[in-house]
């Protein structure tokens, strides 16, 4: 499979660029992430940490923030989030 | 027969050809060959109508296209319309007659994104293939203006025979000027494409480089520019699935109101389409004649029928289905298991030396 992302800063702040909008659709069932011509369903948990990206909060009190709320060990939701958001960067979804 | 892909879904696009007007002539506009006239269009207010009860039907995303949508006077108010209808707003425009302080009122007025074309990676060629002297210049301005206001942009290139060997020049033109995205769309053989078919369309020998030279683009731009591809179908093994599904995801209203499944669906003989004059949008999506004719599986003749594939691709385009067979429930001739596949094969290789008959009112 592939190697493990490149890690995230803890002082990062990530935000969606211009463009890219989570919303709430009850007719599309959920979650979306509205983006350039594209539309991506985001289940709960992604919907959850693309929520805290708000371009204030810092990568390391995202984390924190996740693991409190999801009562998870921090390492793994370092992990978790770190392929989520290298993942989301490399779509342009996210601002590193 | 299953009845697989039957469920009604809700639209996620919805494509507002809000004019047919365009000063450009590319050769292989999507617009049909019978262009609407300007008399006929909707008005702002019918626009505002369409765009809330989309918005209530489930549409997330609202393309502004046309022929050229500045062609419209009102075209901030329809936008502010789709903004306030709680949609994405995606102006699709060749730049040409939008000048900066439109963007700027349609930046202000809400507008999230902007998709602008480009016919090729120099001048003379990109206004040679418009059939516009200055429509190059004008498109690198206009980009310019859009990433200073901080909208994201895309660039769109439709890919031929003219231009298929400068897609590495194409993208680096994209990057240059600022996009996220680029389109590298290899032109669809409908309304006026169809028509310049064979002046058009690439060799195979171009078309089995670019393959790799796009894997090898997105390896080299990775995480810069996002590269997405429409392939070349005639070129495919498998057609593609137009439209992701009649019916299924997206919608088309042309500028006099009359709504399609896609764009090219008024080429097949004997459907019928509903206007938003005389009716709700919810209501055609459900109910109109056209939307229900090849809607799930049950339509499908062999070799879809009992195909494996069936709902991966739907059994391919109608509208081509009908362009080369004149039997709009026939197999997609793109797909190699269509009785009919030879006439793709040959029309692939069909390559003539013919001036473009410029798109034209």
């Amino acid at each position: 499979m592939t190697e493990a992302p490149t890690p995230i800063s803890p002082d990062a702040q990530p935000r969606l660029p211009r463009g890219v909008r989570l919303v709430h659709n009850e007719a599309q069932g959920g979650w979306v992430l509205l983006a350039p011509e594209r539309v991506f369903k985001a289940d709960a948990i992604a919907a959850e940490v693309v929520k805290r990206c708000t371009g204030e909060a810092t990568f390391a009190a995202i984390v924190d923030d996740l693991a409190a709320t999801f009562s998870a060990p921090r390492e793994r939701i370092v992990a978790d989030v770190t392929a989520m958001l290298r993942m989301l960067a490399d779509k342009k979804l996210l601002e590193l | 027969m299953g009845e697989e892909g039957a469920t009604l879904t809700r639209p996620l696009g919805l494509l507002a050809e809000l004019t047919h007007r365009c000063p450009l002539g590319c050769p292989y506009c999507s617009n049909p060959q019978a262009l609407e006239r300007r008399e006929d269009e909707l008005d702002t207010e019918t626009w505002a109508r369409v765009f809330r009860e989309a918005a209530a039907l489930g549409v997330l995303q609202v393309h502004l296209s046309g022929g050229e949508p500045a062609a419209r006077r009102d075209l901030v108010a329809i936008t502010a319309s789709a903004c306030k209808a709680g949609l994405y707003t995606n102006l699709i425009t060749s730049a040409v007659g939008v000048p900066d302080r439109l963007i700027n009122a349609l930046a202000d007025a809400g507008l999230d994104h902007v998709q602008i074309s480009i016919q090729d990676s120099e001048a003379a060629s990109a206004d040679h293939i418009a059939g516009y002297a200055g429509g190059f210049a004008r498109k690198r301005a206009l980009a310019a203006e859009v990433v200073r206001l901080k909208l994201p942009l895309t660039i769109n290139a439709v890919i031929h025979r003219a231009n298929i060997d400068h897609i590495g020049a194409l993208v680096a033109l994209a990057l240059e000027m600022g996009a996220a995205r680029v389109e590298i769309a290899h032109a669809q053989y409908y309304g006026w494409a169809l028509r310049n078919r064979a002046a058009l369309m690439p060799t195979r020998d171009q078309v089995m480089r670019t393959a790799a030279e796009v894997e090898e683009l997105r390896t080299r731009h990775h995480g810069r520019i996002v590269i997405d591809a429409v392939v070349p179908d005639y070129h495919a093994r498998f057609p593609k699935p137009c439209v992701g599904g009649w019916g299924r995801r997206s919608l088309n209203v042309t500028p006099s109101g009359k709504v399609l499944p896609c764009h090219a669906a008024e080429t097949i003989p004997d459907l019928e389409f509903w206007s938003v004059r005389d009716h709700a949008l919810t209501e055609i999506w459900e109910q109109s004649p056209a939307f229900n004719a090849f809607r799930g599986t049950a339509w499908m003749r062999e070799p879809c029928a009992s195909c494996e594939r069936r709902t991966v691709d739907f059994g391919g385009c109608r509208c081509q289905a009908y362009a080369l067979t004149h039997n709009a429930r026939a197999t997609d001739p793109v797909c190699q298991l269509s009785p009919d596949h030879a006439l793709v094969e040959a029309l692939a290789v069909t390559q003539t030396e013919v001036s473009y008959c410029y798109r034209r009112m």
